[in-house]
């Protein structure tokens, strides 16, 4: 009875240890942006607003917020559009060695995206005079997504039966049609998962911005924070927890989105 | 059916030309760039010469990259392998049978740390670690620059916060693929809860904890973040190779030695990755 006691109590003491690890670091998200002499540490607020007036008048803080947006939207809807595209396809036409390609196509993007490739893709947007490009960059972010995209959409486009595009085909619809009436609303819960997952994705990438984007009045907030650091003072600490946490709002709306819609789960798409 | 090869062909075209300029293309300049003495500045930026394995050679020689493949090899080790594997299965066995809420509460935490964007839990990190007045230092009672002092602890300790998301989601799924039956015999013969899960819950997961292991190996291996919180120092104590390419390629400028050293990283992700697919289709 006591080693069921003590067994007791040592779960709970493990649960409490790794909720503290986890949630801490977070808390300083919470207090930061509302104390009138914020510090690095976590203590009770003494509360204000002034901070929030301050990051409005910082003079790229809310621009880079709106880049930001710009070049997520963009990289995400290239990544969906055309990953629903590539997917449907490839799900209905059978191409010798399809599976093998996109296996090595998604194992090259998890390899290659950001880190081994910076040089070339560096080079390449330099001489093809796209440094300074949103569009541009939102093109890199996407690419990079595309093979993780494609595959995940792949298995939502399978599951959704071929009979009903086979009688749309008979009643004469355009493979066009039969793509926006028949399959795309069946397949609407892998649409929206990809949405998600790209802009959350792309909203939290520093790497690519941080290289190719060198002008500050384009920079979205992933390279703004790191600058805003870098430039130290305790004046910024009246700019970095509010932008912090404007910065965070989007990504972890979506997640309450997602869990509350979904359950945040894993069901059945990772293969063993 | 020609036309619908057709429409196949078109559907399946704009993606393929995305990735293969973004992503195809530059990993197969990485090799030609890898070759020569290519510059950001100065005369080489015009007219790059090949000089074949120079660039290797001098790798293998160059004192902070074999420095670098180690820490790299640590980060991978310490925080993946081992720190998010370990964490991760822990955290899914363990909130396999307490209420909802509580489950609720630390995943949601765990999936938060997850989700929240790069630079952001970087700069908590920074804050937590910081010498003056940050939380650790609070809580210890000590006024040490975490950072500065235990660069390589601290960032292991901090991508373990930051993807052991992962995993977790990962082995609650394939827990929930044990046949109840099994933990219930193991219970019944009084297995401790050890040997219950080496003994029949590891056989049943074992395709899991190897694609878990894959992907977050790579993940870790090539993952910029330490940049944002030591930039490679002090010192270069802690520059894994993804930081160590940057400073050479865009702080040094030398563009054809940072080339071959991610080409030494994409062979690196290579073997890994060649070694689990090895370790999987033995299972099979």
């Amino acid at each position: 009875m006591t080693g069921f006691v003590l067994r007791r109590i040592g779960f709970y003491v493990v649960i409490t240890v790794v909720l503290a690890f986890f949630a801490v670091p977070m808390l300083w998200l919470a207090s930061a942006p509302f104390d009138a002499r914020p510090g690095l540490g976590i203590r009770w607020p003494d509360w204000t607003l002034s901070n929030v007036r301050t990051t409005f008048e910082h003079p790229f803080a809310l621009t880079s917020l709106v880049n930001s947006l710009i070049l997520c939207a963009a990289a995400t809807v290239v990544t969906t559009v055309l990953a629903a595209l590539a997917a449907y396809s490839l799900s209905r036409v059978r191409i010798p060695g399809r599976d093998v390609l996109l296996y090595l196509l998604l194992l090259l993007s998890s390899v290659v995206t950001g880190t081994a490739a910076m040089v070339p893709i560096f080079v390449l947007m330099l001489q093809l005079g796209l440094i300074n490009s949103q569009l541009g960059t939102a093109l890199v972010i996407g690419g990079g997504m595309l093979p993780a995209a494609i595959f995940i959409l792949k298995d939502f486009m399978d599951s959704v039966p071929r009979s009903y595009e086979e009688s749309a085909r008979v009643f004469g619809a355009r493979p066009r049609q039969v793509l926006g009436h028949v399959v795309l609303p069946v397949a609407r819960p892998g649409i929206a998962t990809i949405v998600v997952w790209a802009f959350v994705n792309a909203w939290g990438n520093f790497l690519l911005p941080f290289l190719l984007l060198r002008d500050v009045g384009k920079q979205p907030a992933a390279v703004l924070l790191r600058t805003l650091n870098d430039e130290g003072g305790s004046a910024n600490l009246h700019v970095i927890p509010v932008f912090s946490l404007l910065y965070s709002i989007p990504v972890v709306l979506l997640y309450l989105m997602v869990s509350k819609r979904y359950g945040f789960r894993f069901h059945g798409g990772i293969k063993s | 059916m020609p036309e619908r090869r057709t429409w196949a062909v078109a559907f399946v075209a704009p993606a393929l030309v995305l990735i293969g300029v973004f992503l195809v293309f530059p990993a197969l300049w990485t090799l030609y760039i890898g070759i020569t003495d290519y510059q950001l500045t100065g005369p080489t930026a015009i007219n790059p010469r090949v000089v074949g394995v120079t660039n290797f050679v001098s790798a293998l020689d160059d004192a902070l990259f074999t420095n670098s493949v180690w820490l790299t090899a640590v980060f991978v080790l310490g925080s993946a392998v081992i720190g998010q594997n370990v964490l991760g299965f822990t955290l899914a066995w363990l909130l396999r049978r307490v209420r909802p809420w509580l489950r609720r509460t630390v995943e949601g935490f765990v999936l938060l740390a997850w989700i929240l964007p790069g630079p952001v839990v970087a700069y908590l990190w920074f804050a937590v670690l910081s010498r003056d007045g940050g939380t650790l230092g609070t809580l210890v009672g000590s006024n040490t620059a975490w950072l500065v002092e235990y660069p390589m602890a601290s960032l292991v300790v901090f991508n373990i916060w930051r993807g052991t998301a992962f995993s977790m989601l990962l082995y609650t799924s394939a827990l929930a693929a044990v046949p109840p039956s099994h933990l219930e015999t193991a219970r019944l013969v009084g297995a401790s809860g050890w040997q219950t899960v080496r003994d029949v819950v590891f056989p049943h997961i074992r395709g899991h904890v190897l694609t878990n292991t894959l992907l977050i190996s790579l993940w870790t291996a090539n993952d910029f973040t330490p940049f944002l919180l030591t930039a490679g120092g002090p010192n270069h104590e802690s520059e894994v190779l993804p930081v160590l390419i940057y400073r050479r390629a865009l702080e040094s400028g030398q563009l054809g030695y940072a080339s071959a050293i991610s080409l030494l990283l994409l062979i690196g992700n290579l073997v890994i990755a060649l070694v689990y697919l090895r370790l999987l289709r033995r299972r099979a």
